[in-house]
């Protein structure tokens, strides 16, 4: 039989936020995402003038996976009416998986405990309990620094947005400064907190390119803004009762913090008074992440003009400023951020903190407690590692359950995204890492290699590598 | 003999250095006590060095091993073979039919402690009526019998309907509302009264808490201990079981 006579449709091409584009198009119903996708492009090239990426929601639910035709059986739609259809521009470029290590870099005598790589994805700094922060060369991947200072396991390290400082807590409630490319302490100690750091987390470069201030949270119940330049308490945020876990700084000038008294408060960066209590948890509330956490963190990089080198940033203040405010109203969007909370009664809130105090979503399905949770760079999902061994992943605006994914053996502890939104690494407690393609939610890679289990793991904004510290000792690179 | 004798020259040796040092005077004396000087500040460091090996010191310069993240601080970790013990016990202990509980051995209450015997009749000779002595709770829609025929009084004075129940993790107590009486370990009949004593399981409401379940519906009740003699002191303290 031929297939001539194939049914049409008529399509509405619609972006996220409901604006439509052009007008309705007639459509055989057997079409495929790639000329949906020359379609999109060659409306949108009023606009843009390079192909963008793109993928299709009819609805906004279900996405255009092989034709048009499998979704609008699935859904049941009807055909006489105009269909709308949600396009996505996907990241322009692609993050390649890691797939072998490297190098194993050894030279702590202790866990490691933090491991973060610098914004631009140039320097790598881990803390470890054998109270030293080290610096690690990534073009040769041997050991560059170790910066000696302070007394007790070194419990978080925070890069500036700049990538010029680093910050480090420690259990004995110190936090040091220090300078990458001589591994020596910047301005003196900042003592002040009673009880150990648990977070630390910088003022985005948007509202200050010169990185000055830096927000902690202890388990004394306070939350303490360091002026970096003078080296002093420059606020104190009291409220919570109990220890603060996760302190975040939001793009909008406002500071949100989880605590184990089973809130959340939301505080004004500017007078540090508290805006408001979001209430709902029934446990310790164990981890926060904000829906611009990756542009905050990345400032005026932007991972798609990374190199192979990867190099520092360049410009005055002014020029920084500029971009990374650029940078972050595109993320943004036009709603304000979303944050997301998780917490030991192994629930998930969704919650638009700086309007409501009712949350958006509540999220259940974990069996045990979640222990971290992270929104994709690009905003459109979240995910949440839990000590159920499962990672889930959620729909980023209304919280929806989307997929799960299963493989490990033990508690997952911590997890990083890529770049492009594409992959998603998780580090366990079965002293293995998986990498995880989030697109057809299967497993695309099992890295095995520490000889315990891992407790920390970072993916570099430039997507070329990854790197995992445990209770082994040593520092893995992975890579493609 | 010669040990016999040696040993008790030694004792003696006490007495006799104390004599020395009453009774010496002039040179001899003060030559003998710059000595004795010296030997009792040997004896006192000795005894010092010996206290301290005693006591136990707190190590400030070493670092203690064992680091972990924050993430994992608050929490105690479970040694693997720990695990594996602890699921095993739990099948022998579902298998037996034995749940754990805050307090698992309590005091029988017996008969005459809980139920006093009322006297009714024209001539108080009839003691077939009982009032209930211990705290109690009874549901909402409860009604009395007609007094003529209900057997067992339960006073007024002794109806509680809410629990102060203290979450174990937390540590945080609520005033919660109590739903039901589950189980009193001294006797059945006390569990259909609904009479309160120490060890009583009980139910109560949390839907304050905002436990939620797997699937997403609301925990809204759970059981909690009782953990005080609510009698003496006029309310009901529990222990949720988690």
């Amino acid at each position: 039989m031929s297939s001539e006579d194939v049914e049409r449709l008529l399509i509405q091409f619609q972006d996220e936020n409901g604006e439509i584009l052009g007008s309705p198009f007639d459509v055989p119903l057997d079409i495929t995402p790639d000329k949906l996708q020359l379609v999109c492009n060659a409306l949108l090239q009023k606009i843009s003038y390079s192909p963008v990426p793109l993928a299709f929601f009819v609805h906004g639910e279900v996405e255009v996976v092989s034709s048009l035709e499998s979704c609008v059986k699935a859904l049941g739609v009807e055909t006489e009416q105009v269909l709308p259809v949600v396009y996505q521009p996907q990241a322009v470029f692609r993050v390649r998986a890691v797939a072998r290590c490297t190098s194993t870099l050894q030279g702590h005598s202790e866990a490691v405990i933090s491991v973060a790589f610098s914004p631009t994805g140039k320097y790598l700094a881990s803390g470890s309990g054998d109270t030293t922060v080290r610096f690690w060369d990534l073009t040769t991947e041997t050991p560059q620094h170790t910066s000696r200072g302070h007394t007790h396991w070194v419990l978080s390290i925070a890069w500036s947005p700049d990538g010029k400082k680093l910050a480090s807590g420690c259990k004995n409630s110190q936090i040091c400064l220090w300078d990458p490319v001589t591994g020596a302490q910047m301005g003196k100690t900042l003592t002040g907190h009673t009880k150990w750091i648990t977070w630390l987390c910088w003022e985005p470069l948007h509202l200050n390119p010169e990185c000055r201030y830096l927000a902690s949270s202890s388990k004394d119940g306070s939350i303490r803004i360091w002026d970096t330049v003078l080296g002093r308490c420059e606020k104190i945020l009291t409220g919570h009762t109990q220890s603060v876990t996760c302190v975040k700084w939001g793009g909008d000038g406002l500071l949100y913090t989880s605590s184990q008294d089973r809130t959340v408060k939301v505080w004004r960066a500017k007078d540090g008074v508290q805006c408001r209590t979001l209430q709902g948890h029934a446990h310790w509330v164990n981890t926060l992440a904000l829906s611009t956490d990756y542009v905050l963190r990345t400032g005026a990089f932007e991972p798609a003009t990374a190199t192979v080198n990867p190099q520092d940033l360049t410009g005055s203040l002014e020029e920084l400023k500029e971009r990374a405010l650029e940078r972050y109203n595109k993320v943004r969007g036009s709603a304000p951020e979303r944050l997301v909370s998780g917490s030991d009664d192994f629930t998930l809130f969704l919650w638009n903190p700086a309007q409501d105090k009712k949350p958006l979503a509540r999220m259940t399905g974990h069996s045990a407690l979640v222990n971290e949770v992270l929104f994709s760079p690009d905003t459109r999902l979240f995910a949440s590692a839990s000590f159920d061994k499962s990672i889930k992943i959620w729909d980023g605006r209304t919280g929806k359950y989307l997929t799960s994914l299963r493989g490990h053996v033990a508690s997952v502890y911590q997890i990083a995204w890529s770049a492009d939104s594409r992959l998603l690494v998780s580090g366990s407690s079965d002293s293995t890492l998986k990498v995880w393609d989030i697109k057809s939610g299967k497993l695309n890679m099992d890295l095995p290699g520490h000889a315990d289990e891992v407790y920390a793991v970072d993916w570099s904004p430039d997507g070329q590598r990854v790197a995992s510290g445990g209770k082994d000792k040593c520092l893995r690179i992975w890579r493609r | 003999d010669h040990h016999e004798r040696k040993r008790k020259k030694e004792s003696r040796e006490a007495h006799e250095r104390s004599h020395k040092a009453k009774k010496l005077i002039g040179l001899k004396a003060k030559l003998y006590h710059k000595q004795r000087y010296a030997e009792k500040i040997q004896m006192k460091k000795t005894i010092k060095m010996h206290e301290e090996r005693k006591t136990k010191k707190k190590n400030d310069e070493k670092t203690p091993e064992g680091a972990v993240p924050a993430y994992l601080l608050d929490r105690e970790g479970q040694s693997r073979a720990k695990v594996l013990s602890n699921m095993i016990k739990q099948k022998r202990k579902e298998k037996a039919g034995k749940w754990e509980v805050p307090l698992p051995k309590v005091r029988a209450q017996g008969e005459t402690e809980v139920l006093k015997v009322i006297r009714t009749g024209k001539r108080q000779k009839k003691a077939w009526k009982r009032m209930v002595t211990k705290v109690c709770f009874v549901g909402d829609g409860f009604t009395r019998k007609p007094p003529k025929y209900e057997r067992f009084i339960r006073p007024m004075g002794l109806r509680f309907k809410k629990a102060h129940v203290t979450h174990p993790e937390l540590k945080a107590t609520f005033c919660l509302p109590i739903l039901g009486v589950k189980k009193n370990p001294s006797s059945p009949l006390y569990t259909s009264l609904g009479v309160i004593t120490k060890g009583t399981v009980v139910e109560v409401n949390v839907s304050e808490l905002g436990l939620v379940t797997q699937g997403g519906k609301v925990i809204w009740g759970k059981y909690a201990q009782v953990t005080n003699n609510p009698e003496n002191d006029g309310c009901i303290n529990a222990v949720l079981l988690v």
